[in-house]
């Protein structure tokens, strides 16, 4: 194995991460109590300088190295910039919460700068080995960051809950893997996809393999019926880490789809489509319909999540370039909602109150009429209301989906979201025609507050220029 | 000439929202209206010698507003010599209303909103005579009712005036119900909106049949035009959707004289004019046209007789005389119609005129039994009012009696050649000249003779309305007096409206070989019936109303059966209340309890969303919390996609 210069300039951002979470570390085991704050700084300080070096090695065409275990194209660079943006916004809102709580430790910020590595490492992947290393690094970051508060015996239940069910999921991906590998002799993503297409004889080992890979995306995604860790993980790890895996991880989720099964098994598409179909659909309808019987906003966004994944999957299912293009316009800006709507209660968790019920957000209006608005927009713009963002990714998803001729498939998309629009809706009841419970004044630091507003604002003013961030999707697939 | 004709048009619209939005006060919004339309009418002048006498003529289009599937929604002009005849009327017309107003409106506090409401009908109408093609035509019609609507409405704190003005706009929502259908039609089978263009297309079309009713077939030519006509049925009050008219007079007098006697009324016989070359095509539509225009023509100048309130009688004298212009349109003589129209436009106005003087002379009263012996109190007025009489009567040599002799001629020429229902039509409107003359001197006799019947105070306080009440009747006069004469030869008998009226040869009852000058007509008219008819008629009522004036009320016991389906207006208005009014509000209960309240909001609305919330709380009990199911729901939605795709 030779490796040359240009093999690690390519892989440049990856290795600073790497550094630069070793270094914090380090540094952080040396730091007094008092200047925490330090972590922190370094911290975004690295997420910064990352995503300089991932604008730095913007590829114009894709690229491999690392003896093609690594391959960087424009959708992956899109995406990680994506990952380092929420993964930096997700440490400004959590700073405060974790502050209060005295949880502001290194643990957070280097568990969560090596989850980014994780996907960073999924997102440019072109090998089975290095997706499931990327995972692997992922998940294991994850489960420690959900029991992050280790005394609390709810965060303690999630963190195991998700340990078992995401060691079984990531057991049968591997499975999958084995068998795909079985049958055609190749980790190289490229070269299973040849092997596949010139394969007559093992349809039916192959399919075999393909449903286990697409178990494990499932769960991943959160999907039905592989969603159940979903709700309980959501609302058992403390805040920001629910902020953290609800946001970043599904773009590195989506990637990891692209590359296995568009990349790797493009010409089973018919066999998986009909997969993603079933998921879908359930998706959305379990997602949706629960949500609606929620009284907890974390349990609430989590099966919001889960509806989002269907529709999202919808995307994928045409297997269309134009179809990727927009179920990535939707992971992009799903990631932005929840990013927001999960900052909107750090927002209002103080020392002692973790607002994370519904009846937290009556009267909000009375209280901070400024982000009961940002609220407002997050939550119409969760349920698709036009002009804001979310609209226009339900939009992009659907018109792909009638132009391939899913014509059914796009109305039962459509009739869930209107199901869903209720919660949504009821979250703006309670911010503007009920009286306040709570009266305490909102105190957070003025970084989280205008992060918020720009967070909010973004899915207002993207969403009355749309084309752009979905024009960049699809020169980003090539 | 484009920006002359943009002029026309803008002008009023421009003096109406300055004097409707700017909160200007009564002498701005006054002098701006007065100033708009006084612009637009002596553009009209000019245009008028452009295009009557310099052969001129415009058609093109000014703006297109989109283009749909090949169809182009369009803005524009198409100024011949019917057009440029009608801006000249409707621009005198509203231009005289409007002095007059200042004079009638003096103590209104809704003044300036008058004027404005005046100013923008100008407006709507002229966009309604100018128009190229069918949507601007339609955007005309709508925008001229809801002026119609807001004025009739105009002293809306009045019960009867809400109500009427409702009445007008439900009653013109049937009539342009068909107008928009026929419309429809001509777009589907011409896929054009533009007149020219329909015009020069129709000739494809003229053999086809439509199948409307299973196995019947029926013309095109005749659904399209009688489609058309019934939203000029609605406009023009021909009976059964004439009801709203009669009503409309609970608006103030000037708007009676100009929307509803003038102008507005008669554009339902201008679109069928402006239509001839499709209403040609269809024998049977112009017999509809025909009767329909009879039987309003004859039997609503009876109802004039027995009217006591003097806007009414007037009212409905103008309901008779649009159904003698619709009489000439289903005689093929639209020329007549449209000559008709305009001698109708000065002396109605001046009528209505007339009568506004007398109400602001008798304080508000508008009853005519007790009025009398206005005359020498009322000079101007009394001399106007008698020069507007004997042109509706069609006294000889009077405008009247050119347009209306024209009419009988057209409908007998029609009898000859065998159109059905001109029969009936010819004796309808025979007759009508006796009736027209009977109710029109049973008012002008009770109001300007005989005995003074008005109380004291009132008889004190008569004087003659100032000189900007007396000056528009004056100017109208002279037209009502000499337009006939003049305008008669070009119009019917010379090439006035060559190449935009298309009358067959055969159905044309107008040669030139037959014009032997004006007093030839004259001369000649002495020796057939409907002169003696109309001074008969004013005999009768001479006899009647300053003779014997006991004698009407033992008539009126005599036959009071007679009488009282008269004074019910032949029961339109309380079958129209009891059937479509109960009717509709009959339904609209029912709609609303059983289909909205139960079936909508209780099984579609609350129903669904009862059940989500069902479906919703059952759903969640599968989350258990416990890590084996989780585990099991892994396994068995794993089993399940293996199924699927793999074994099946």
């Amino acid at each position: 194995m030779t490796l040359a210069v240009t093999d690690f300039a390519v892989v440049m951002p990856e290795i600073f991460l790497l550094t630069m979470a070793c270094l914090v570390l380090v540094i952080d085991v040396y730091l007094p109590e008092t200047m925490r704050n330090l972590t922190y700084q370094l911290s975004q300080g690295t997420l910064i300088g990352t995503a300089l070096f991932i604008v730095a090695m913007y590829p114009t065409k894709p690229v491999l190295a690392m003896n093609n275990m690594f391959v960087s194209d424009q959708m992956g660079a899109l995406l990680k910039l994506f990952i380092c943006g929420i993964v930096f916004m997700a440490f400004i809102y959590s700073r405060g919460y974790l502050r209060d709580r005295n949880l502001l430790k290194g643990e957070f910020f280097v568990l969560g700068l090596l989850a980014t590595l994780g996907m960073l490492v999924m997102v440019s992947a072109h090998t089975f080995l290095t997706i499931y290393l990327g995972l692997e690094l992922l998940s294991l970051s994850m489960y420690a960051l959900v029991a992050l508060n280790r005394d609390s015996a709810q965060s303690s239940e999630a963190a195991m809950k998700y340990f078992v069910l995401g060691a079984l999921a990531s057991g049968m991906l591997l499975y999958g893997i084995s068998i795909i590998y079985g049958v055609t002799g190749q980790m190289d993503l490229a070269a299973v996809a040849n092997a596949i297409k010139a394969d007559h004889e093992h349809h039916t080992a192959l399919v075999f393999g393909v449903v286990f890979i697409v178990v494990g995306l499932g769960f991943k995604f959160g999907a039905v019926p592989f969603h159940m860790w979903v709700p309980d993980v959501y609302q058992g790890a403390p805040t920001p880490v629910t902020l953290l895996i609800s946001s970043a991880p599904k773009l590195a989720a989506f990637a990891m789809l692209m590359r296995l099964l568009v990349d790797g098994m493009q010409h089973l598409h018919a066999d998986w489509q009909g997969m993603i179909i079933v998921l879908s659909v359930l998706s959305m309808a379990i997602g949706n319909l629960v949500a609606i019987a929620q009284s907890n906003i974390k349990r609430m966004l989590a099966y919001s999540t889960i509806s989002h994944v269907g529709f999202l999957m919808l995307g994928i299912l045409t297997a269309t370039k134009t179809g990727y293009a927009a179920a990535m316009f939707y992971t992009i800006v799903y990631t932005l909602m929840s990013l927001g709507g999960f900052g909107v209660i750090l927002l209002l968790s103080r020392a002692g109150f973790e607002a994370d019920k519904l009846d937290d957000f009556k009267g909000l209006n009375a209280r901070n009429s400024w982000f009961a608005f940002i609220m407002l927009i997050l939550m119409l713009s969760m349920a698709g209301m036009p002009p804001l963002l979310g609209f226009w990714a339900k939009w992009a998803v659907l018109s792909e989906l009638i132009n391939s001729g899913f014509m059914w498939i796009a109305i039962t998309a459509v009739m869930f979201s209107v199901i869903g629009a209720y919660y949504y809706l009821r979250i703006i009841k309670l911010m503007y025609f009920d009286k306040p419970e709570d009266t305490n004044p909102l105190t957070a630091d003025n970084d989280m507050q205008v992060a918020l507003s720009v967070n909010g604002l973004a899915i207002l003013f993207l969403g009355l220029v749309p084309q752009g961030l979905l024009t960049v999707c699809l020169t980003s697939l090539g | 000439m484009q920006n002359v004709y943009l002029a026309i048009v803008l002008a009023p619209l421009i003096g109406a929202i300055i004097a409707g939005l700017f909160g200007v006060s009564r002498r701005v919004a006054h002098t701006v209206t007065i100033a708009g339309v006084g612009i637009a009418f002596l553009l009209s002048l000019f245009a008028f010698k452009e295009v009557v006498f310099g052969g001129h003529t415009f058609n093109q289009t000014i703006y297109t507003w989109l283009v749909s599937s090949g169809i182009r929604f369009e803005i524009g002009f198409m100024v011949d010599s019917l057009t440029v005849m009608m801006m000249v009327v409707v621009t005198f017309v509203s231009w005289m209303v409007h002095i007059y107003t200042i004079g009638y409106m003096h103590d209104d506090p809704g003044y300036q909103r008058f004027f404005s409401y005046i100013s923008l009908f100008t407006f709507a109408m002229l966009m309604l005579v100018m128009s190229n093609n069918f949507l601007q035509l339609f955007f005309g019609w709508e925008a001229v009712g809801l002026v119609s609507y807001l004025l009739i409405g105009f002293w809306f704190t009045k019960d009867t005036a809400v109500y009427a003005n409702l009445k007008a706009f439900l009653v013109n929502r049937v009539g342009d119900f068909g107008f928009l259908l026929g419309i429809a039609m001509v777009l589907m089978y011409t896929n054009s909106l533009n007149y020219s263009e329909v015009f020069s297309h129709v000739e494809h079309i003229k053999d086809m049949t439509v199948q409307i009713l299973p196995n019947t077939e029926w013309s095109l030519m005749t659904v399209m035009c009688i489609l058309l006509f019934i939203g000029a049925m609605g406009k023009s009050a021909q009976v059964p959707l004439h009801v709203w008219l009669p009503d409309s007079m609970e608006g103030p007098t000037p708007i009676s004289a100009l929307i509803h006697a003038a102008t507005m009324v008669t554009a339902g016989i201008f679109m069928v004019a402006r239509m001839s070359p499709l209403f040609e095509l269809s024998e049977t539509a112009l017999s509809f046209v025909l009767v329909i225009g009879a039987i309003t023509a004859l039997f609503m100048g009876f109802l004039g007789i027995v009217q006591n309130d003097i806007k009414r009688v007037v009212a409905y004298s103008t309901l008779s005389q649009l159904g003698y212009m619709t009489v000439a349109l289903g005689a093929s003589a639209y020329t007549a119609g449209i000559f008709h129209l305009m001698t109708h436009a000065f002396f109605k106005a001046l009528l209505f005129l007339g009568a506004g003087s007398v109400i602001i002379a008798m304080h508000h009263e508008q009853d005519i039994r007790k009025m009398g012996g206005l005359r020498k109190y009322l000079p101007i007025t009394y001399w106007t009012g008698l020069i507007g009489s004997l042109a509706l009567i069609g006294f000889p040599g009077f405008a009247g009696f050119f347009s209306k002799d024209a009419i009988i001629e057209a409908v007998h020429h029609a009898h000859e050649l065998g159109r059905a229902g001109s029969g009936f039509a010819y004796y309808a409107v025979l007759s009508g000249v006796f009736i027209t003359a009977l109710y029109s001197f049973r008012m002008f006799f009770l109001v300007f003779h005989g005995k003074e019947r008005m109380d004291e105070h009132t008889k004190h306080h008569l004087h003659e309305p100032p000189a900007v009440v007396t000056f528009p009747l004056i100017m109208l006069a002279i037209p009502s007096l000499l337009i006939g004469a003049f305008a008669i030869e070009p119009m019917l008998f010379g090439d006035f409206f060559k190449n935009v009226i298309f009358i067959e040869h055969a159905h044309n009852a107008f040669h030139a070989e037959h014009w032997h000058g004006i007093v030839g007509m004259i001369t000649d008219s002495f020796a057939h019936p409907p002169v003696w008819l109309a001074l008969s008629g004013v005999a009768v009522a001479y006899y009647l109303y300053l003779i014997n004036p006991a004698l009407p009320e033992s008539i009126k016991q005599r036959f009071s059966a007679v009488h009282s389906i008269l004074m019910n207006k032949y029961g339109f208005d309380q079958f129209n209340e009891w059937f479509f009014a109960g009717g509709a509000r009959g339904v609209g209960g029912l709609l609303w309890k059983f289909g909205d309240v139960k079936v909508i909001d209780g099984v579609m609305v609350n129903g669904s969303a009862q059940a989500v919330h069902g479906v919703a709380l059952i759903m969640r009990h599968v989350q258990t919390g416990l890590l084996y199911h989780y585990a099991f729901a892994m396994i068995i939605g794993l089993a399940l996609l293996l199924g699927v795709f793999v074994i099946l």
